[in-house]
């Protein structure tokens, strides 16, 4: 990619390996064969129409949801029902989430220094600098004493950035993380996530926000129906769509 | 033919009109606001009037040092005419330690009097964990009651002893509040011994028996795991308690002998008795609420039913009936000889009994909670049990307040049901004895305001410390 910071280099090291991957809610095929390799370093954004699974895709991804056939494995580590592997797997991938799930009874602070105080056993004033830290880098040092439910949305949304990047994770998951979000937020929250691709983060993000993913993203992956449809580089996948399908969303999302 | 116009000068605020302002804004608002609310007013005028007029005379009328029923008629007689009706407070002043304490002998009284200012001491750092001014200034308020109590009942040397004891946690409140949480560990054994008495090295022992338990899990679990160390922990500590604990007790009593003197269940009464089942079954049954609740909700199949039976079978019997169970059916079922206290099966069974309503008014809280609060906790990688002390818990418990709070207060009002299982409750056990004494025989409404006055007090106070905590853990700011 032309407009490639120079960190923002993909490494030949496997982050995600997902193969033949199947997922039925009760009797409903939700993910139908999902083969997808995510290197290190690599930004994949996924996009599709609403209910086609990507929020059920990357939730597998940190066994917020669980795949009945096929294989993921995360930075090494095969997901199973063991829960010391899942327990692993999630304190090494972060998750931003549409609603931002900040826990409104603790403020901005303590909001990020718990996990890494209760799971990664970091002592508390360890914890704190680096919660600071972080929150200087989403640019909003001066609110960690107050409460989630004082923040605008978007502030409340790089907190939640800021809250998974405390425990330093090697992935990075983004689901829908602007969709909740008033118009102007919008840049503030895509500024963020910009900067942390910039730096080298491992990022799979659903989004619809096709600035973001011309900017950073070295691939785009299209879900429809439970599917990978097509995935390509992203000036490809805008310009030169191959499937029909892909076509009618990429009319419908970009307007003409 | 518009002219175009600019303001040149900006005018000043002015007072409001008159009908805007201060007491008749307020009354015009809030009493006559329509003919209905008009009409409405002037009613409960009449009806606050019309009851006044009833009761006024009669407390106002009131008599307070007389010997018997008669004697107060005729004072009041003489007073306020032959017609005139009147309160007789006499047989409060002349029994009130009947209603506070029913049979416990009056030599032993500074037990209970202690043993209710240390329950304020050891609930201060809960109650006001965050708040040191707050927790200083209520133990130091019941400080001073507690020394004035005492002063016409303990020696001087007792009561400089007990001024000692609390100047120091005053003073402790104000500079460590958590420091104070080791009193509300040791209070649940000290309550014991200073209520019934005995040898100390009973509680002592009984308190060791957490020793024994944490000493296995350290011992254990490194080799054989969490579980395995704290199932045979808690094993390891069942045993002391059974056996051991009081072979041990006894042994050291016969050695270092201290003790108070043994104080029977049966002398308990009146609202010694409802705090003693209150306090305990209050404090108890939040945990084992908590734990069904988080059962009711569990993946797994048994834990969920046994749950899910334990609170619909507790719900649909009536507390009576567990009552009479506790009195009657236990004795039946444990082995014959044992002499299991009456009081303690009561608050076993009433414990239990809020457990199942504390379980459900819980799971309406955890049921508010959004799914994205589990999800945010499960990614960040925290373990079930964070997850609910640090996550779920702290909400969900903030949202059932107001109901848990209920269910303390009607258990507290239902301690008086003890009466049908020949306890002496303050509301019909005391009454029920000082109305049967000649010189009192005929009083009626006395005794029960009394009761209902101390009733309210200890209610109210619950459910003012509820909105209290509701304001102080609003967070959402919405
Ligand atoms: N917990 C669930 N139980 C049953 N069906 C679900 C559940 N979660 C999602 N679904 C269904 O799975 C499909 C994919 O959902 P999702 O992954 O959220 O889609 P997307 O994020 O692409 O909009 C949808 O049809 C949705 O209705
Ligand atoms: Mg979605």
């Amino acid at each position: 990619m032309a407009n490639a910071a120079p960190q923002m280099k993909v490494t030949d090291e496997v982050a995600v390996q997902i193969t033949a991957m199947n997922k039925w809610y009760g009797t409903f095929h939700v993910l139908r064969d999902i083969n997808m390799t995510v290197m290190r370093g690599e930004r994949i954004v996924i996009c599709g129409p609403s209910g086609s699974g990507k929020s059920t895709l990357i939730r597998c991804i940190n066994r917020l949801e669980e795949h009945q056939q096929g294989q993921i494995i995360v930075d090494g580590t095969e997901l199973t029902s063991d829960l010391k592997n899942i327990d692993k797997v999630r304190s090494e991938v972060g998750m931003v989430f549409q609603h931002f799930n900040l826990f409104p009874h603790l403020t901005i602070l303590e909001n990020l220094t718990l996990a890494p105080i209760w799971v990664r056993k970091v002592p508390k004033k360890e914890a704190e600098e680096t919660a600071m830290y972080f929150l200087s880098k989403v640019k909003i040092p001066e609110q960690a004493h107050k409460y989630p439910g004082q923040l605008s949305g978007g502030q409340q949304q790089r907190v939640a950035i800021a809250r998974s990047l405390c425990m330093r994770p090697r992935i990075m998951l983004f689901d829908e993380p602007t969709s909740a979000l008033d118009p102007e937020m919008i840049k503030e929250v895509l500024d963020t996530m910009i900067e942390l691709a910039q730096e080298g983060m491992t990022m799979l993000c659903v989004t619809h926000e096709m600035g973001f993913a011309q900017a950073v993203a070295n691939r785009v992956i299209f879900m429809d129906q439970g599917q990978i449809v097509e995935q390509n580089e992203p000036k490809e996948f805008f310009n030169n769509p191959k499937s029909e399908r892909t076509k009618l969303f990429l009319s419908q999302i970009l307007g003409h | 033919m518009s002219e175009a116009y600019v303001r040149g000068a900006i005018l000043p605020p002015l007072a409001p009109p008159v009908s805007e302002r201060g007491v008749v804004k307020w009354m015009r608002e809030n009493l006559f606001s329509g003919w209905l609310n008009s009409v409405l007013t002037v009613l409960a005028v009449l009806a606050v009037y019309y009851i006044a007029s009833l009761c006024l005379p009669w407390l106002l009328h009131g008599v307070w040092n007389a010997g018997s029923l008669g004697e107060c008629r005729s004072i009041i007689a003489t007073n306020y005419g032959p017609d005139a009706g009147g309160a007789c407070w006499a047989v409060i002043h002349a029994r009130w330690y009947q209603f506070i304490f029913g049979f416990y002998p009056i030599e032993a009284w500074w037990r209970p009097i202690l043993d209710f200012a240390l329950l304020f001491v050891a609930l201060a750092p809960v109650l006001f964990s965050d708040n040191p001014r707050k927790a200083a200034i209520m133990v130091g308020v019941v400080s001073v009651i507690l020394v004035l109590s005492l002063m016409a009942l303990v020696p001087w040397w007792a009561l400089l002893l007990t001024i000692a004891l609390m100047a120091g946690l005053s003073f402790l409140s104000y500079t460590a509040t958590s420091k104070l949480l080791w009193v509300a560990a040791v209070y649940p054994f000290l309550s014991v011994w200073l209520l019934w008495g005995g040898s100390v090295w009973g509680p002592v022992m009984a308190m060791a028996g957490f020793g024994v338990m944490v000493l296995v899990y350290r011992v254990i679990s490194p080799g054989l795991g969490v579980i395995m160390g704290t199932a045979l922990g808690f094993v390891a500590a069942c045993i002391w308690w059974l056996f051991l604990g009081s072979l041990a007790a006894a042994a050291i009593q016969s050695v270092v002998p201290f003790g108070l003197t043994y104080v029977e269940s049966d002398r308990f009464g009146g609202f010694l008795l409802a705090f003693v089942i209150g306090v305990s079954s209050i404090s108890i049954s939040l945990p084992i609420g908590v734990m069904l609740a988080l059962g009711r909700q569990s993946n797994m199949f048994l834990i969920r039913t046994l749950s899910v039976s334990f609170i619909e079978f507790v719900r649909g019997v009536p507390l009576i009936t567990m009552l009479f169970t506790a009195s009657l059916l236990l004795q039946y079922f444990l082995p014959p000889g044992n002499n299991f206290d009456l009081i303690l099966r009561v608050v076993i069974l009433v414990t239990l009994f809020s457990a199942a309503y504390n379980a459900e008014v819980i799971r309406g809280g955890l049921a508010a909670l959004p799914k994205g609060q589990y999800e945010a906790a499960d990614a960040l990688g925290l373990d079930y049990w964070q997850a609910q002390r640090l996550i779920i818990m702290p909400q969900a418990l903030k949202v059932s307040i107001p109901g848990v709070v209920s269910t303390f207060i009607g258990l507290f009002k239902d301690t008086t049901l003890v009466s049908f299982v020949g306890l002496l409750d303050p509301l019909r056990g005391v009454t029920t004895i000082v109305r049967a004494d000649l010189a009192w025989k005929g009083i009626y409404w006395e005794p029960y305001i009394f009761v209902a006055a101390i009733f309210f007090i200890a209610c109210f106070g619950m459910s003012r410390y509820s909105m209290y905590l509701e304001g102080k853990l609003k967070t959402d700011h919405r």
